[in-house]
């Protein structure tokens, strides 16, 4: 061995781990299917229309934007992609599709790439946009009647929601029906069966922990079951979860990784916040569904959660902590 | 009985086929270059000069501080050189140069231990010191200060036979094939300590050696002999702590302040070796393997052998070498010059072809937290990542960057493949800077409030 080969120096560690953000966005994508397949079947082509435009447009921005400013190319990362498609999730089947390229638009190039991208944003971009696309209010309120045959009528339908809204249990539609996804509804959202399917394979995957799913759906049962309006607690609470945003919310929306917290404990505090805020809006807001709300404004608040709930230190008990506190404010 | 350490990861172990390689007594090389630090600790001035003529065994370097270990040549030669040589760890560290004679002609130090010797705990300690035995997990901590610094403090010896680290098979081996002598060094480090009693915490992939260890101990001999699952980091000296005794050490606190000293497994052996034939510690088992290895195996290396002639042993590289690591994977130190030499701690030299790091240009953090998650400290790298790139001090001592062991982890698990460990490691050397820096200001104007005094009067 006279000639020294040329060898790589570099910090440890020195191997690494299968999965990438590249495999971890494709395993979101794969537990939307189920959502989505859902949703083509309800609502016929024009679901599948608004799916499409929304995540070639999302891809578009993503590329198109770091193309312009010089930086290097995140298309293959496919978090646009999850992006376009959570964006279609939360859209009525049968909206004209310039709306969601204006939708991504905003979620792309205004939410994400302005704050430097991947990571950085501060607000979901798929709950952002559809925040930003109520200054359609009619278009985004437009429920379609679902149709197995044809696909989606132009015909008005109302959804579980606007029943809850008004503090009735809704008519006409089953629990079961709010449960598979025969109802109106955004076309992602309708059907619960669906959305807790992908749930079960991201948790499978370990893509994401029950932690923040776990704690938003049960703040809201819990306060939706003590809290009922009418009589029966049990149907209210059922409706409750079954119906709008909650379960996209809970398990899709709200474990979007840079905008939950890091640490386990703020999980948990993150999910109940996400949780009171829902139950808060549904109950006294004067618009129909809390969910996206809820989670935009514990988006914000994330930051904070994250420098306040840390782990208890390793080494240090916490009568230990308790003591080193009181010390302190002596 | 044992208890969980938090996280952790569990990377393929790469153990085969080095695990079935009997360990090969290998032919020293014609010089060896000691380097005079091969502890953790004060180093050793040499105690020959160039020109005399050594036997094996004979210790050429010492120092006088009680955290440092003797120095022994591991061939019997000719002193060529004394002189600084490239160090392993990447400095310049006085290093004596012995030319072999071929002759092996040992030292008349090298004697076996009297009855009475083996029967009193600080000549056990004193022996252990004299034969220059360090911690050879890598760490190398000098195991006699371990012994006399802890005695009292300790109720719990932990005979550290986790070998959690991906591709090393040098404890297994010992085990395997000296498993008496090992036993006898636990029993040895026992009596020195004063405790009567051991565990010896080995993990699953080595069943073989768990049921052979279990058949030879004697059932007086009060050391248990105790089956882990295997994650990493378990061989983490605190994390083993944790794992058998369920308790934690405090923030910057040594082991003893909850009661344990853990010593590895092939630190018991050259304690039984040093005690029962006189032999110090100059040679040590090597792991060499990795995808750029011909023949992955286990070699007893001469101490001050350079890395370049035991992969040569080892048949050499079958294809290009892309990263020599001194150690295993995860915390193992990669090399840019194969000159360099064996030390105590050298337990493994892995070698990769490939690209293992699979890094990427300009990663993002998605703040995923799966570097939480596996962080057996229960730190947040993600955040301290944040914090040492803006040099914020206050971030990285509130979410106590200090308490990083280094492990790899995070590194190892993140999907965005952030060289958080390296983090940590800039950060704890930033977070250091700024103490000292901090301790000479305030020492300084200390001085000069009490000039100004003096001046007044």
């Amino acid at each position: 061995m006279n000639e020294m080969p040329k060898l790589t120096v570099s910090s440890s560690p020195h191997i690494r781990a299968a999965h990438t953000t590249q495999s971890i966005m494709r395993d979101v994508i794969i537990a939307l299917v189920p959502a989505m397949a859902v949703a083509v079947a309800m609502f016929g082509v024009s679901a599948l229309a608004v799916i499409a435009v929304s995540v070639v447009s999302c891809v578009f921005f993503e590329w198109g934007y770091r193309k312009l400013m010089h930086k290097s190319s995140s298309v293959h990362d496919l978090s646009a992609v999850v992006t376009g498609v959570l964006m279609a999730c939360c859209l009525p089947a049968g909206v004209p599709l310039w709306l969601p390229v204006v939708g991504a638009f905003f979620a792309i190039v205004v939410v994400k790439q302005l704050y430097g991208g991947i990571g950085k944003n501060f607000l979901n971009p798929a709950l952002a946009a559809r925040a930003f696309l109520f200054s359609w209010p009619v278009i985004m309120t437009t429920w379609v009647e679902p149709n197995f045959v044809y696909g989606a009528d132009v015909v008005t339908t109302a959804t579980p929601m606007s029943f809850l809204h008004n503090g009735q249990l809704p008519e006409g539609i089953s629990i079961m029906g709010t449960f598979l996804g025969t109802i109106g509804g955004s076309l992602g959202e309708i059907s619960a069966a669906a959305l807790i399917l992908g749930g079960i394979y991201l948790v499978a995957r370990k893509v994401i922990t029950l932690r923040i799913p776990l704690s938003y759906i049960l703040t809201v049962a819990v306060l939706t079951f003590i809290f009922p309006r009418g009589n029966d607690n049990l149907q209210w609470m059922l409706y409750n979860l079954f119906s709008g945003g909650l379960m996209l919310g809970a398990i899709f929306m709200a474990t979007d990784y840079t905008t939950s917290p890091i640490n386990p404990n703020g999980q948990i505090v993150y999910g109940i916040g996400c949780g009171l805020l829902t139950v808060f809006i549904r109950y006294f807001g004067s618009y129909v569904e809390g969910v996206s709300y809820a989670i935009l404004i514990m988006n914000v608040c994330v930051w904070m959660i994250d420098m306040n709930f840390l782990p208890r230190r390793f080494g240090v008990s916490k009568e230990d902590e308790k003591k080193k506190k009181e010390a302190a404010a002596k | 009985m044992s208890f969980k350490f938090f996280g952790g990861v569990h990377p393929n172990d790469m153990k085969a086929p080095a695990n079935k390689a009997a360990v090969t007594v290998m032919t020293p090389p014609q010089q060896v270059v000691i380097p005079m630090s091969l502890h953790i600790g004060a180093p050793c001035t040499p105690t020959v000069a160039v020109g005399d003529e050594v036997k094996l065994g004979q210790k050429i370097g010492d120092a006088a501080s009680p955290v440092s270990a003797p120095i022994h040549a591991s061939v019997s030669g000719k002193v060529i050189a004394i002189e600084p040589r490239l160090h392993s760890n990447g400095t310049m560290v006085n290093s004596v140069v012995i030319e072999n004679d071929g002759l092996y002609t040992p030292c008349e130090t090298m004697v076996p231990a009297t009855e009475e010797q083996l029967n009193d705990p600080d000549a056990i300690a004193k022996l252990i010191r004299e034969a220059g035995i360090v911690g050879m997990g890598g760490a190398t901590f000098p195991t006699a200060f371990k012994i006399t610094s802890g005695k009292g403090k300790i109720d719990t010896v932990i005979i550290n036979g986790a070998e959690c680290e991906p591709y090393i098979t040098s404890d297994h081996r010992t085990m395997l094939e000296h498993p008496e002598a090992v036993l006898g060094g636990i029993s040895l480090i026992m009596k020195a300590c004063g405790v009567p009693k051991a565990t010896f915490a080995i993990e699953e992939n080595k069943a073989d050696a768990i049921a052979l260890l279990r058949e030879k101990n004697k059932p007086d001999s009060g050391i248990e002999i105790l089956q882990l699952p295997c994650r990493y980091p378990q061989g983490a000296e605190k994390q083993l702590i944790q794992t058998v005794t369920g308790r934690e050490v405090p923030p910057g606190g040594l082991p003893a302040a909850v009661g344990c000293a853990v010593f590895n497994t092939f630190t018991a052996y050259s304690v039984y070796r040093a005690a029962y034939e006189g032999r110090p510690a100059i040679e040590r088992v090597v792991t060499v393997t990795g995808s750029a290895i011909a023949e992955p195996k286990n070699l007893l290396v001469p101490v001050g052998t350079p890395v370049s002639y035991v992969i040569e042993q080892a048949g050499g590289f079958k294809k290009p070498a892309k990263k020599v690591l001194m150690g295993g994977p995860m915390m193992g130190n990669a090399l840019y010059d194969l000159s360099v030499s064996v030390t105590k701690g050298t337990n493994a030299l892995t070698c990769f072809a490939e690209d293992e790091d699979k890094t990427v240009e300009d990663p993002q953090c998605i703040r995923c937290g799966k570097c939480a998650t596996v962080c057996p400290m229960r730190l947040e790298p993600a955040l301290l990542y944040v914090f040492e790139r803006k040099t914020d001090y206050e971030g990285m001592d509130k979410f106590h960057i200090m308490d990083c062991i280094e492990c790899g982890a995070c590194t190892y698990n993140c999907p965005a493949r952030l060289h958080l460990t390296h983090s940590c490691r800039t950060g704890k050397a930033k977070m250091q800077a700024k103490m000292a820096a901090d301790k000479a200001r305030a020492e300084a104007e200390k001085a000069k409030a009490e000039a100004a005094k003096e001046e007044k009067k």
